[in-house]
């Protein structure tokens, strides 16, 4: 393995080659905040939310540090105008949907006091943000694909596979707390049933 | 049919072919691609069959099924040869004048000539049309001379003799050279150097590498990739076919949606001609090189089109884009070093491998070289595809090729580059049209949509279609993209409404910004552009409705219909029309629409003849208060 070394906010950090920014930035102390990442499931890049400004030579551009791989020379910002603009309209998107758990946190890290984008009327937050770390859990560790997503765009959910139900109630580990951002997204877990169809 | 084993052998196939074919022998060519299929081509080209067999002629003419011509308003499209003689708009009842006349007599049936709408005069030859006059039909042109499912008709035309050219005389690295000095960009969207990718795949690491054609065209009104696939197959194999050798490939496929069964239909006949010639498969033409294509059925998603989710749809997962940091062209289908250019690209090789790279230089503007195809919609008097060459001005494709706008109206915008295309104003129209021009204002070439709107046309209306439909469309993996876009058409449908304040537009720009810089693929960060450029090139009609006034008149919360006493002549046309029945009045007697019961269909505006005039669309103004009960017309002298 080559080494490398990159500059993440004005400090140069040693990685070694194949690795991301965001586990580059880790090893070094540096934190980028995540949604969809989790350590042990491979990189999603869907919740842009790890966003981070690199430069290289003249151009730079933003890019979800999740996937983004580490070299040589890179010029990483963690933290920008730009940046936090992103978060914060994040933010203020998913947590009508889920305001519980560690988005209220992260809310409340990026001055979003009230989302300007809240629910319709009598709409239900859904306690899922579509992060598909349970999807991806299923698939990627416990090897079963007992649930995925379905639908498209606004339409998509989380619904299990039909046929796999018994070996999947038995398991129920996408639900551990670590998986399920805090656990708390879902209210439903007790009757084991999934968010609800929403609509635009 | 042995299979062809050298360049010489292709040469000597082609004689062949020439030499079997008198080029006196009279022709009837009924164009065949699915918008004259729409328009009864089937019925037409049956009753030339039969006329031709009732004059028992059927063996001194040929009726030759061809591809697409473009001008598809004016379909089912003839033509005849020698003569070069276009009828437009045929009908199966016109098959025999045309038979008797033309093919017998050598008169021309002057009913069926199109006619220039502004100097009244009959045009006989297509090509003197000023719809195709103006074009330069490099790719398209063949379309109109090639039966798609003969391999024969492409070879008579000197079809594959780029390839025997490349596979005979020119080492891969020449083949790459040479693209690269084209200057080709690739017509997909986004406009990357083809030979820069071509040669990023060929130098990635590992043996097993795929060409890939993209044919999973999407959006909506748009159709130059379908016409090509459709209507000269053959042309894009061969680019492939070169590509492939360059590259050091040697498995391809072609991803075309399923939407398009004639494309895969006729590529699927290609593919097989190929394989039977010798043209595809083991040591092609004697050259030791062997390729093999696949055809892939795309589902349907207009996100696969996007490069990273199409070659997800190809491994057989759900066609989502994923993040791709590391390229497609040393990671991409399956990991492996994969090239994908669009239909138009492949389509443009052959010409290049023949005419070289300087006389590709030649055509078009300092960055954009050669020619693109445009789905030309709208309100335009002439549709239909149109090739012209790089750097044409807006306003010459519109005015000259399309014929100006119809009834007189004033032009307002045009759309350019699909449903994620920026809206350019008319102040802009003198631009010349490559890809760096028009990024350059807010809009992008895409794929090569043009849709070009009228004053009629409301631009939040028309932002609120494209937001919609983006909407509809994203897969809905990354947060911005399927959360953003569905708040930011939350937002137009309140502005269409008149329910939306100055907060709700800064609201709409934050997101739309957020939307374009953050969204995971290429799709999600062009979707934007349709509100982006029309707050920045008409925010004068937002502000509008926020005031409670559509001025184009076209958001229905906003309009008020109403019947002007003064000219109302108690014609009964509008009352008899209204489906919901909120027109009252009698003979003689003023008639009024009920606001109550209005649904804003805008029949009565619609029938009302335009000698009376009277129905009104209001928006931002007071209505008149409705006339009392029984109120006599007054007569008009």
């Amino acid at each position: 393995m080559n080494t490398v070394t990159l500059e993440i906010d004005g400090k140069a950090v040693k990685a070694e080659e194949g690795m991301t920014v965001l586990q580059a930035a880790k090893n070094a102390g540096i934190s980028i905040p995540t949604l969809c990442y989790h350590e042990e499931l491979e990189p999603y890049g869907a919740c842009r939310f790890c966003m981070v400004e690199v430069t290289k030579g003249r151009r730079t551009k933003l890019v979800a540090s999740c996937c983004y791989p580490v070299e040589d020379a890179l010029v990483v910002r963690t933290d920008s105008e730009r940046i936090n603009k992103i978060r914060k309209v994040i933010i203020e998107l998913v947590l009508p949907l889920a305001p519980v758990g560690t988005l209220v946190g992260l809310a409340k890290k990026y001055g979003v006091k009230e989302s300007r984008f809240p629910l319709d009327k009598g709409e239900e937050p859904s306690y899922c943000i579509l992060c598909g770390r349970c999807v991806r859990y299923c698939a990627e560790i416990k090897k079963l694909n007992a649930i995925g997503f379905v639908g498209r765009g606004v339409d998509r959910t989380v619904a299990l596979v039909p046929g796999i139900g018994d070996e999947c109630v038995a398991c129920r580990e996408c639900y551990k707390p670590s998986i399920c951002e805090g656990g708390k997204f879902v209210p439903y877990a007790e009757e084991f049933a999934f968010p609800p169809h929403r609509s635009r | 049919m042995n299979k062809l084993k050298s360049a010489s052998d292709l040469e000597e196939l082609r004689k062949r072919i020439l030499s079997g074919r008198d080029p006196k022998k009279p022709c009837i060519t009924v164009c065949s691609g699915t918008g004259c299929q729409a328009t009864g081509c089937e019925k037409v080209s049956a009753a030339f069959q039969e006329e031709l067999k009732n004059q028992k002629s059927s063996d001194k003419v040929d009726i030759r099924r061809t591809g697409c011509h473009g001008f598809c308003e004016k379909g089912p499209v003839v033509i005849i040869y020698p003569g070069e003689i276009c009828y437009l708009q045929v009908r199966p009842e016109d098959t025999s004048d045309i038979v008797t006349q033309t093919m017998m007599e050598g008169e021309i049936v002057d009913r069926l000539l199109y006619v220039d709408p502004t100097t009244g005069e009959r045009i006989v030859h297509e090509s003197e049309i000023p719809f195709y006059k103006n074009q330069k039909r490099l790719l398209l042109g063949n379309n109109r001379k090639i039966d798609p499912k003969s391999i024969d008709d492409y070879i008579a035309l000197n079809g594959y003799s780029a390839l025997a050219k490349t596979l005979s005389s020119l080492t891969p690295e020449q083949v790459l050279e040479e693209v690269k000095k084209s200057n080709l960009r690739g017509r997909g969207g986004a406009g990357f150097p083809a030979g820069r990718k071509w040669e990023t795949t060929r130098n990635a690491p590992g043996d097993q590498k795929y060409v890939i054609v993209n044919c999973d065209e999407g959006d909506p009104g748009a159709y130059m990739d379908r016409s090509l696939m459709e209507g000269n197959p053959h042309m894009v194999l061969e680019g492939l076919i070169i590509g492939a050798y360059a590259i050091g490939a040697h498995e391809g496929f072609i991803y075309v949606r399923q939407e398009y069964p004639l494309a895969v239909t006729n590529t699927a006949s290609a593919i097989r001609q190929c394989e039977e010639y010798g043209l595809l498969g083991e040591n092609i033409l004697g050259s030791g090189f062997d390729f093999k294509i696949k055809i892939h059925r795309g589902a349907g998603a207009f996100v696969s089109g996007e490069s990273s989710a199409l070659m997800s749809a190809i491994e057989g997962r759900v066609g989502e884009p994923r993040p791709k940091y590391v390229h497609i062209s040393v990671k991409g289908v399956w990991d492996k070093p994969s090239n994908l250019n669009n239909v138009e690209t492949w389509a443009t090789v052959p010409f290049i491998i023949t005419n070289g790279s300087d006389w590709f230089n030649s055509m078009g503007t300092k960055g954009s070289k050669g020619t693109k195809i445009f789905s030309l919609v709208g309100k335009v008097n002439n549709t239909g595809l149109v090739e012209v060459p790089m750097g044409m001005t807006l306003r010459e494709i519109i005015t000259k090729i399309g014929g100006g706008i119809p009834n007189g109206r004033k032009f307002k915008a045009v759309q350019t580059g699909g449903p994620s295309g920026g809206c350019i104003p008319e102040k802009f129209l003198d631009l010349p049209v490559d890809f760096d021009e028009l990024a350059k204002v807010g809009s992008m070439m895409g794929s090569g949509g043009m849709i070009v709107m009228d004053e009629d046309t409301c631009m939040v209306d028309t932002a609120k279609y494209f937001t919609g439909f983006l909407a509809d469309e994203s897969c809905g993996k990354c947060i911005p993209c399927r959360e953003g876009l569905r708040q930011m058409y939350k937002i137009l449908t309140a502005v269409t409404a008149g329910k939306a304040t100055q907060d709700d537009i800064k609201r709409l720009e934050d997101l739309s910004e957020v939307v374009r810089d953050a969204s995971l693929c290429a799709l999600g960060q062009t979707s934007p552009n349709p509100v982006l450029s029309t707050l920045r090139y008409f925010r004068d009609e937002y502000d509008a409705h926020i005031k409670g006034s559509c001025p184009a008149k076209v958001c229905k919360d906003l309009v008020t219909y109403y019947i002007d006493p003064e000219k109302c002549q108690a014609c009964g046309l509008c009352l008899k029309n209204c489906p919901v029945g909120a027109i009252s009045g009698k003979k003689e007697v003023v008639h009024v629409i009920d606001p109550e019961k209005c649904i804003k269909c805008d029949t009565c505006f619609e029938v009302c003849p335009d000698k009376f005039n009277a129905v009104a669309k209001i928006s931002g103004e007071a209505v008149p208060p409705a006339v009392p009960q029984g109120t006599k017309v007054k007569r008009k002298r």
